[in-house]
């Protein structure tokens, strides 16, 4: 039903403004006219109070508001806790239910490709993030850090107001200035306009700013994003001598082989490929054939925890292997002698890696790493299509982003230009250079230059860029506007708003009307607009906003006569390895570019194979760790070239030797409260041309520093806990799996078993398709209401997560790691639960359908449940860890779970507030809970399907079947807790040519 | 029997134990040395002593209004160790507790006799000990407020207690164990508070001495009454000294956590509660029998004897440890074995070495009667072993919870300054409670030790001589 086409979707219009800003009242009716004086005045005497009222209000608004504010109008006491009334309906929406979340289909961007999504809105206000079933970049599934922006739209740091030289300033205030200083800039055509933005794919937008530099003949439109997909787009373009992109189609994939890449994870089609790649790791499934990962990295990733091969080399070293590699399959131009200067383990692997991709010709794919070299994405290109896979598994398309730009190349120019003196109208989109360009460039001293009058920082919030410029404009969140993007195979995909601007902010798509000299058009408008110039029809408009996504929009495959690849692997083959110690930079796993530093659920979430949280350390091997002396928790300095940074160093097992790795996204200023000085600034190492890495040496300046882990021992100690085999081991012995740990039937207890009738819940996880992504771990907080607890409560040990990937690793020691395990631990909800046993109060019972509950109210917080739990799954409020005050974050809550007090035990409940809806619903219309109505937040997040959950007396349900299959164990069978969570152990397709060589 | 007609002294050639109480006393001297304590008016070191204690009970009061206002957070715990300090400093002292009760009516009821000197003052030092304890329980919760629903009382809620608990059994244990020792305490106390009526100059004190004595008049009937009543509450108290322990160990026994889930428990927590009592009743009242002259009453006989029951109880306990090393290596239960090998080698395995010094090592030097009778070495060893009993607890709660099943979850429990301070505090309270008892009431039986002087002996005999 989300097909609104004005301003926003009916069901959120009537609400929404009451509760949505906190405390507030109305001092007289006149306060409610859309006065510009008045406003004026009210926002410079009270800002908060100015905030909801700066969009503007229609008849029919203005006259619901009366109500309200009669409503409230004896409300205005001076006690710490207003008195509120609820004000019903004054029309109460058709099918809207009170309690019953609805969902709506809209887009969320990361560097400018979309991700269908759809969002669980309560009473107007969207709670929760869930895939798009109907969107191919989805498939239903979602990432952490998407899975996560709903927190920033209510982050309390946002700017609130638009300001001038940090003085508070209406729009209109705005709008007359930039009209009169674009009215300057008319008479030369734009000459001293520049325009810089992220990465644009927007359609509608990529129109305005079109239009816009036909208005401005002589303006500029620049592009820069820090975690950029450069190289991988001027990769594809120069192998296709036209601009190009590239993306995968892995269900076909039976033989992967990743080049220092975390497809799994990262990237604008990971979820895809996920669910592609997770499709075809049900081993236990006769129908599918096993596909088989092989990975080479220099630091451990997701994708790498879950390959059948990994292997660990420099960035540099896995450049020439790659070469070795195109040379073995006679890819033009790589030359033999490619592999000269490597080691023996190394290239005996990329030969059978060769061999094994030949022999799958056309259902193979190699993928690169964005930031790996643009050559060396080119010259994958050039294997894949030696290998048959352009076309297949492997798509070569017109590029996604709206103008394919080189952004280093573009702040170079931007940043000449506003040193030469030639800008004087500087607009800033949704970018925050002053952070995060390239040292080199120093963005910041540029920005000062004099000649640059008018400068304007659109943006979420007041960041390390917003006090260079005159101008602050609150950028809206994706959920508060209109918008489009398109995802990583061009699909076209729809953002619609969910809510009104919380704070008066305002689009991309809004500011720029401005320039087109058409201010105050409703982005609603403008991006409703262009698609029915686009679509044709209000009718095709309707089905798209519904649906998502635009049928038919993907990128156009290019047809090139040859990829042009040689020039790549001669660039390639000239590169000398480094001798020293090379810096890898990439992205944080959580927090991206810096983006997400606000965001406390990416903060806290543990990132992949470290399981640090709340800093940015550096990755080290163990073996080059004792080279240089150092211990997690030292600090060096690094130098690179005249550049130097102090940074913690972390102990990384599987990381490769002779490299190390730092990740963006922290040492931020001005992030807000929860992202300000945490961790360290990498990006003062990096400049435009060692923009990924270069070569560095440490030395060790302290010890001791602080690193808050949410895991501490990574070695199994033989126990039993991830059960895995080989494909072959497991045709061979199905029952691997249960011949290694006691394993009681109901024989054990004096007892008979409890009968469950109905339903009786029950999850499997399949750890073979597990890669530890944590896109569960954020959907169960987001979901559950779970509280961030801080830095120092997570060094204490008290980190709330209900749901944790465990990692483990295998080998004989940490400096060789073999290989790097997944396991998902939530609650087992056992059915001997030992914590039921102990607890004094009876405040964690067991249900009728076998859930192990968690009474809140009754707790008293003894914690013995927690200590007699075997899995460690309960969770304690040791303080008040949930923020019961800030306005804003109150109205992110699920109201459909209990926000927990201090001093109470908490755990996974298996949604048990999904469960009830799902079965009032069925009990409405008569009939059993059906499978798939009842989906967890983590299943339903989960990019390779490794969550099955549902009804285990429906002996037709998914889950039953997992359970039914021999992988299926039980964590810590041998204490006979019965878990109703269990596990398929795991299964990897290895290369029995690499096993004998092993 | 002429051993005991004078006192034993003076008898060449025969091998006697030391009296119980020193030769020339009779009723009279008695009741004055022992009532002149109090009688006497403050000395002058008291007021630094009790004032000192008392410091450190506001510290404690301090502390638990911080711990309520702000949450169990301040202390050092977190998962997977969700019982630190408050558990370990509960189970301390109620093990502490255990002497005066094991005095006071076991060794009541097997007659002997030289336990008359010190059981008065062991029963308040259970009395106080227990108090400490108490506190724990109630505070260590999340919740403190709701501590009183772990109690079986008709509410609204419809709710009993969850009856399979420990923690339930706790409740009844520990309040069923204060209650019989107050009352075995007190109604010891009445012929003594009675006798100090008598003495009391001070208004004030008749009258507070008066209404505490509940009348008592020394009549025949009181005395008979006064007996029976005594010895049905040591009849009661008997089997607490086994049951409470019992059940405090059944909080670690039911547990299904490695370290925890042993059936050995309940014989070594009461064996290690008396040791721990012992040790208790040893640090007390060696520097006050001095401080006031009472070595007539506390003979060398008393510590040599509680010095044995030290090392036999001792000795039960290190042959715990053993057995929970073996069980664990005889049952191949690999996570039993690593919890051994975790704390014998593991990061804690400096708490272990000290137990072991403390508890095993150092308590064999018993075995030497000059230490054994030495006032200053008992005391010494005595001070080892608390802390030994105290770190007993320490590994039994943490080792086992901080490495348990899923090595994901492994972490390290340090105690912070509250912790430190909410221990240190409940010494302060016990401290406090213990002076106003000895400047208050009388620390010896005065009407018991008077059945030990030899006047009372000739009574004794002469009534038997009758029967026989």
């Amino acid at each position: 039903m989300a097909n609104n086409d004005t301003t926003t979707d009916t069901p959120i219009e009537s609400t929404s403004k009451v509760d949505l800003t906190g405390p507030k009242y109305w001092r007289s009716l006149e306060e409610l006219v859309d006065s510009d004086a008045f406003q004026e005045e009210v926002t410079r005497e009270f800002p908060r109070l100015a905030i909801p009222l700066a969009g503007g209000v229609d008849r029919r608004r203005f006259l619901q508001l009366m109500g309200a504010s009669m409503a409230l109008g004896g409300a205005a006491a001076c006690t710490r806790q207003p008195l509120e009334k609820i004000v019903p309906y004054v029309r109460q929406p058709e099918q809207r239910i009170p309690g019953r979340p609805d969902f709506y289909a809209t887009a969320a961007t990361l560097g400018g490709y979309a991700a269908g999504i759809l969002i669980e809105s309560h009473e107007g206000r969207p709670t929760k993030v869930e895939g798009n079933p109907e969107h191919p970049a989805s498939l239903g599934a979602v990432d952490l850090r998407t899975q996560a922006s709903v927190l920033d739209l209510y982050d309390p740091d946002r700017s609130q107001t638009l300001t001038h030289l940090g003085r508070i300033r209406t729009w209109e205030s705005f709008v007359d200035a930039l009209s009169t200083n674009l009215g300057a800039q008319a008479s030369t055509g734009g000459a001293g306009l520049r325009i810089l933005t992220g990465s644009i794919t927007s359609p509608s937008l990529a129109a305005q700013l079109a239009s816009t530099l036909e208005r401005f003949p002589q303006a500029k439109w620049y592009q820069y994003e820090s975690a950029t997909r450069r190289s991988a787009t001027l990769g594809a373009s120069v192998a296709a001598g036209q601009p190009a992109e590239v993306h995968y189609a892995l269900a076909d994939a039976d033989v992967l082989l990743s080049l220092d890449a975390d497809f799994l994870t990262q990237g604008p089609g990971s979820v895809r490929y996920a669910k592609d790649f997770g499709r075809r790791r049900k081993a236990f499934d006769s129908k599918v054939e096993m596909n088989r990962l092989y990975c080479l990295e220099s630091a451990p990733t997701n994708t790498g925890s879950i390959a059948d091969h990994r292997l660990s080399r420099t960035p540099a070293q896995i450049e020439k292997l790659a070469l070795a590699l195109a040379a073995k399959l006679g890819v033009a131009g790589a030359s033999a002698a490619a592999s000269s200067n490597l080691d023996d383990a190394a290239k005996h692997w990329i030969d059978v890696v060769a061999k094994d991709l030949q022999s799958h010709r056309g259902r193979c794919a190699v993928l690169a790493g964005d930031q790996m070299s643009p050559e060396l994405h080119t010259l994958v290109v050039g294997i894949n299509q030696q290998l048959g896979n352009l076309g297949s598994t492997v798509h070569l398309t017109e590029p996604i982003a709206a103008r394919p730009a080189d952004d280093l190349a573009d702040l170079r120019a931007l940043v000449k230009e506003l040193e030469g003196g030639q800008v004087q109208v500087l607009m800033m989109f949704g970018v925050n250079p002053v952070y995060d360009a390239p040292a080199d460039l120093d963005f910041a001293s540029a920005l000062q230059n004099p000649t640059t009058t008018f400068k304007v920082h659109h943006g979420a919030r007041a960041d390390e860029t917003a006090p260079y410029c005159q101008w602050h404009i609150p950028a809206t969140h994706y959920l508060e506007a209109w918008g489009d993007a398109r995802a990583f195979d061009g699909t076209t995909t729809l953002q619609q708003p969910l809510i009104e601007p919380l704070y008066g902010a305002k689009s991309a798509h809004e500011v720029l009307a401005v320039v087109l000299g058409t201010p105050g058009i409703p982005g609603a408008d403008l991006v409703h607009d262009h698609w029915i110039g686009q679509l044709g029809s209000e009718k095709a408009w309707r089905r798209a906003v519904h649906d998502g996504v635009i049928a038919g929009s993907a990128a156009r495959a290019l047809t090139v006569a040859g990829i042009n690849s040689g020039s790549a692997a001669t660039a390639i083959a000239s590169r000398p390895l480094p001798s020293g110690l090379e810096l890898a930079i990439r992205p944080d796993p959580t927090v991206w570019d810096g983006r997400f530093a606000n965001n406390g659920w990416l903060q806290e979430c543990p990132k992949p194979i470290s399981k640090l949280t709340w800093d940015n350390a550096l990755l080290i091997s163990p073996r080059t760790a004792a080279a240089q002396n150092l211990q997690s928790g030292d600090l060096v300095r690094i130098e690179s070239g005249d550049r130097t940074l102090e940074m913690a160093v972390h102990v990384q097992p599987g990381h490769a030797d002779g490299v190390v790795t730092a990740h963006l996204g922290y040492g931020r200023t001005r992030a807000g409260r929860v992202g300000n000085e945490l961790g360290f600034d990498v990006g003062s190492l990096r400049t435009s041309d060692t923009f990924w890495g270069a070569p560095v040496t440490l030395t060790k300046v302290g010890t001791g520093y602080p690193l808050a882990s949410t895991q501490e021992h990574f070695s199994m100690e033989n126990r039993h806990l991830v059960r895995e085999a080989s494909v072959e081991h497991y045709r061979e012995h199905p029952h691997f799996a249960h011949e290694v740990a006691h394993e009681f039937g109901p024989e054990m207890s004096m007892f008979p078993p409890h009968p469950y009738e109905g339903n009786a819940w029950g999850m499997a996880i399949n750890l073979s398709a597990c890669t530890g992504c944590n896109a569960c771990v954020v959907a169960c907080q987001s979901e559950n209401n779970i509280a961030v607890v801080g830095k120092e409560q997570v060094i204490a040990g008290r980190e709330m997560h209900w749901l944790r990937i465990d990692q483990y690793f295998t080998g004989e020691d940490f400096g060789d790691v073999e290989g790097m395990v997944n396991l998902p631990v939530p609650c087992q909800q056992c059915e001997n639960a030992p914590c039921e046993l102990v607890c004094p109060v009876a405040a964690t019972v067991h249900s009728d359908e076998g859930l192990n509950d968690m009474v809140y109210n009754r707790c008293v917080g003894t914690r013995y449940c927690s200590n007699n739990c075997p899995y460690k799954v309960r969770r304690f409020n040791f303080f008040k860890y949930q923020d019961f005050v800030t306005p804003s974050l109150k109205l992110q809550r699920n109201p459909d779970v209990t926000v927990r007090f201090r001093g109470v035990m908490e755990k996974c409940t298996y949604c048990v507030q999904r469960i009830s809806q799902a079965r009032i619903a069925a009990g409405r219309e008569d009939r059993a809970v059906l499978d798939g109505d009842v989906v967890t937040a983590c299943q339903q997040a989960c990019p390779t399907e490794a969550i099955a959950f549902g009804n285990i007396n429906d002996p037709e349900a998914e889950v039953t079947r997992w359970k039914q299959q021999d992988l299926n164990y039980s964590l810590l069978s041998d204490l006979n807790t019965r878990p109703r969570t269990t596990y398929l152990a795991r299964i990897n397709n290895p290369n029995p040519a690499l096993e004998d060589h092993a | 029997m002429s051993v005991i007609q004078d006192g034993g002294y003076n008898r060449p050639g025969i091998i006697e134990k030391p009296p119980v109480l020193a030769p020339g006393h009779t009723s009279g001297s008695v009741t004055e040395r022992i009532s002149e304590v109090i009688t006497r008016g403050t000395p002058k070191w008291f007021y630094p002593a009790f004032g000192f204690s008392f410091l450190l009970l506001m510290v404690l009061i301090f502390s638990i209004a911080k711990l309520v206002f702000e949450g169990t957070g301040i202390w050092g715990l977190n998962v997977p160790v969700g019982w630190g300090f408050a558990i370990i400093n509960f189970v301390w002292w109620i093990g502490i507790g255990h002497a005066g009760t094991l005095i006071s009516a076991i060794l009541l009821l097997l007659r002997q006799e030289w336990r008359t000197s010190i059981n008065r003052f062991a029963e308040a030092m259970t009395l106080f000990a227990v108090a400490c304890a108490g506190i724990f329980p109630l505070i260590h919760v999340g919740r403190p407020w709701l501590a009183y629903w772990l109690l079986p009382y008709p509410n609204t809620m419809g709710m009993w207690p969850q009856f399979r608990s420990p923690l339930v059994w706790d409740v009844f244990a520990v309040s069923t164990y204060a209650t019989v020792s107050l009352l075995f305490w007190y109604v010891g106390l009445i012929p003594d508070l009675a006798t100090l009526r008598d003495r009391s100059e001070n208004k004030l004190a008749k009258i507070i001495y008066g209404m505490t004595a509940l009348g008592w008049r020394n009549s025949a009937r009181h005395w008979h009454e006064h007996e029976v009543v005594s010895l049905l509450l040591a009849g009661i108290a008997t089997p607490l000294v086994l049951s409470v322990h019992s059940v405090v160990s059944f909080d670690f026994a039911v547990g299904l956590i490695p370290g925890w889930h042993a059936t050995i428990f309940p014989p070594y927590f009461v064996a290690g509660a008396i040791f721990a009592g012992f040790a208790m009743v040893l640090i007390l009242t060696i520097p006050l029998r001095s401080v006031f002259g009472l070595e007539d009453f506390i003979t060398q006989r008393h510590l040599e004897n509680m010095g044995k029951v030290m090392l036999a109880t001792g000795l039960i306990v290190a042959y715990g440890y053993g057995v929970e090393i073996f069980m664990a290596w005889y049952s191949g239960n690999p996570f039993e074995w690593f919890v051994v090998t975790n704390r014998i080698t593991g990061p804690y395995r400096w708490h272990w070495a000290t137990l072991i010094l403390c508890n095993v090592v150092v308590p064999q030097s018993l075995w030497i009667k000059p230490l054994r009778t030495s006032a200053l070495a008992l005391w010494i060893i005595s001070m080892f072993v608390t802390v030994g009993m105290w770190m007993e607890r320490f590994i039994i709660v943490i080792t086992s919870l901080h490495r348990d099943f899923l090595p994901s979850s492994w972490g390290m429990y340090h105690g912070t300054i509250w912790d430190w301070a909410i221990y240190v505090g409940t010494i302060g309270l016990f401290l406090s409670l213990l002076f106003l008892f000895i400047r208050f009431v009388p620390m010896i039986s005065i009407f018991e030790m008077r059945t030990l002087t030899p006047e009372a002996r000739k009574v004794a005999e002469g009534h038997s001589k009758e029967h026989h």
